[in-house]
């Protein structure tokens, strides 16, 4: 019940308050008094750098191969016309079965305000799918613009370090005024308003039938998120995320915090596209000693490759206490 | 419930204002706050940009057979559209291409540049109606003959080589046009380019002769003088139906009294606006256009 709430909350862009003493257990109590004085800088440190990878890491390279991988499905079904995956990411069919993007299937659901059986049946199975598979994934590992912000994002991240620019932050609730704000142009114009402007549709056309001018606005985007705003599309404006971390509330695929070895030092929040997920991982901020992270974490597993004490790891509820 | 969250969530926050908010921290969420506020007037308005073109009806097109649309209003036709280009992918001639930016919220929508490759229905079943996942391509039509895309039009008349009396000969489009055609006679399932398909016409006539509708009449024509020699059973008769009810274009003589054998080309009630007249026309640039501001019934009403 509490995953769901915390995870709703954070999805709309609240904050999840520390937790009291009184709310925590005694267990993790327990552990971060032990750690108090225990830590010094230098054997933080040390274990970070023994930690320290290559340039791409486990989880980033089998997330950058899955995404490369579905959208060229798409991209070779089309060209060699094997109708493996025909349409594109909005709606597809895979094999012969209808796939809505459950957010593009809202939009037209509000525009057009009649509902048609194959988009239900393309809607129902998306939904199931990323219930399993856990909501936001879809935004880490299928997106193509995640990819590409991901890269205008090391880009970003170098012109801070260099102080050539700031990165400048945005009040998170303002995605969930977007997300009001584009359902109602939906319902009251009768036209699928944010289905012009947004990159992932454009994106996914664009390889499949060819790059155009739409591509200009991605890549403004891009320049925005590079020079101003870190992620900032992903961040605070992208219905299709809200939509997403909704479906996840009741996903088994989670990422699984424990407080025992943590150090604190933040890596992970330093790697998270969405780090407001991570603030279980500052001293005092879980309530038990393991705790989900929420469901408006893409699961793209950039903290799970950079925690150096291995902390934060994959799991999948139910399936991973039968493993063990 | 909603209620309920936000009363379990004030708790803690009152604790937290035991510690009141720096001057550093107030400061920097009043910019959260205002940056919020531009970034929504931004991103909203850049997306309502896409009004414009609809509202000037640059948006306007062709659209593949089932559209649901009438001649003055396509909002339904933009509601319904996922932007997938499943149809895009089902033609068989490659008619359709998705709207680009400049379209607004047309972005994504299917449409036909009949000049540059037409709908000529070779397809046979109207894949592009049956790969829509939404309805948009509405799956009420079951023939060809039932599509309403918009009515063919005899814009220029003077340019028109039959209405001057004249024949053609060699590839209707020249020998680097790209669109195809099925030509029947040739190979029932693979269209060809138009280009490796010259004619010699005594008189032009091609908008009738590779008009979709006018075939299809022609071939239930022949197969009903084939049936009534060989009575052929029931099954075959239903199959009947597809057949057009009505002429779509039709060749018709005119005297101008200068001795000159003219012929011209006369729009039917039959015509669906698949743009294979438009697309086969030989002159530049076409004689004959398909308007988007009719169709069939609209002409009938009219």
């Amino acid at each position: 019940m509490r995953y769901i709430r915390d995870s709703l909350v954070q999805v709309f862009g609240y904050k999840i308050s520390r937790p009291g003493k009184d709310r925590q257990s005694p267990e993790v109590r327990a552990i971060y008094e032990g750690k108090k004085g225990k830590l010094s800088k230098a054997d933080v440190e040390a274990v970070r750098h023994a930690h320290k990878g290559t340039f791409l890491n486990k989880w980033q390279k089998r997330r950058w191969a899955t995404l490369i991988l579905v959208n060229l499905l798409f991209v070779a079904s089309f060209y060699y016309d094997v109708q493996l995956v025909e349409g594109s990411l909005t709606g597809a069919r895979v094999i012969g079965f209808h796939f809505a993007d459950l957010n593009a299937a809202l939009q037209i659901a509000l525009a057009y305000k009649h509902i048609v059986l194959n988009l239900v049946i393309g809607t129902v199975t998306v939904f199931l799918m990323w219930l399993l598979l856990g909501g936001r994934t879809f935004c880490s590992w299928v997106c193509p613009y995640h990819l590409l912000s991901e890269w205008g994002e090391y880009l970003h991240l170098w012109l801070v370090k260099k102080k050539f620019i700031k990165n400048h932050t945005f009040s998170r609730k303002v995605r969930s005024v977007f997300y009001v704000i584009f359902a109602l142009l939906a319902l009251l114009t009768g036209y699928t308003v944010f289905e012009t402007i947004s990159p992932t549709g454009i994106l996914s056309r664009a390889l499949i039938y060819g790059p155009g001018i739409a591509l200009v606005w991605v890549g403004l985007l891009l320049l925005f998120e590079v020079f101003y705003s870190r992620r900032a599309w992903c961040r605070y404006v992208c219905p299709i995320g809200v939509t997403y971390g909704m479906v996840g509330v009741f996903s088994p695929v989670r990422v699984k915090y424990n407080a025992e070895a943590c150090h604190h030092e933040g890596d992970c929040r330093k790697a998270c596209l969405v780090p407001h997920v991570l603030d279980l991982t500052i001293r005092g901020g879980a309530v038990d000693v393991n705790q989900d992270v929420t469901s408006d974490c893409t699961r793209c597993g950039m903290c799970v490759d950079v925690c150096p004490t291995d902390s934060l790891t994959y799991e999948i509820k139910g399936l991973s206490k039968m493993l063990k | 419930m909603k209620g309920n969250i936000e009363m379990r969530e004030k708790k803690p926050a009152d604790e937290q204002r035991k510690r009141p908010l720096t001057p550093k921290r107030k400061q920097q969420s009043r910019r959260e706050f205002l940056r919020a506020t531009a970034l929504t007037a931004g991103v909203v308005g850049v997306s309502l940009l896409g009004f414009v073109p609809v509202m000037q009806g640059n948006a306007l097109r062709l659209r593949p057979p089932g559209a649901l649309k009438t001649p003055e209003d396509e909002q339904q036709f933009f509601a319904a559209c996922i932007k997938c280009g499943q149809c895009v992918q089902v033609c068989p001639v490659e008619a359709i291409e998705l709207a680009d930016l400049p379209d607004g919220f047309g972005i994504g929508l299917p449409y036909i540049d009949a000049r540059e490759q037409a709908c000529d229905f070779s397809c046979d079943g109207l894949q592009c109606v049956l790969a829509c996942p939404t309805g948009a391509l509405t799956h009420d039509l079951d023939y060809p003959a039932d599509t309403r895309m918009g009515f063919a039009r005899l814009a220029r008349p003077k340019a028109c080589l039959a209405m001057q009396g004249k024949g053609f000969k060699g590839q209707a489009r020249g020998p680097d046009y790209k669109g195809l055609l099925r030509y029947e006679e040739i190979d029932r399932w693979t269209p060809i380019p138009v280009s490796e398909h010259p004619y010699d016409l005594a008189i032009c006539d091609l908008c009738v002769r590779q008009c979709p509708i006018e075939i299809r009449i022609i071939q239930c024509e022949a197969a009903a003088s084939e049936k009534r020699r060989q009575q052929v059973d029931r099954v075959a008769q239903k199959v009947g139906n597809e057949c057009p009810p009505k002429h779509a274009i039709t060749l018709a003589p005119v005297d101008l009294g200068d001795g000159i054998q003219r012929m011209k080309p006369i729009v039917q009630e039959g015509c669906v606006g698949c743009g294979v007249c438009e697309m086969i026309c030989p002159v530049e640039s076409a004689a004959i256009l398909v308007d988007l501001d009719e169709n069939a019934d609209t002409v009938k009403g009219g």
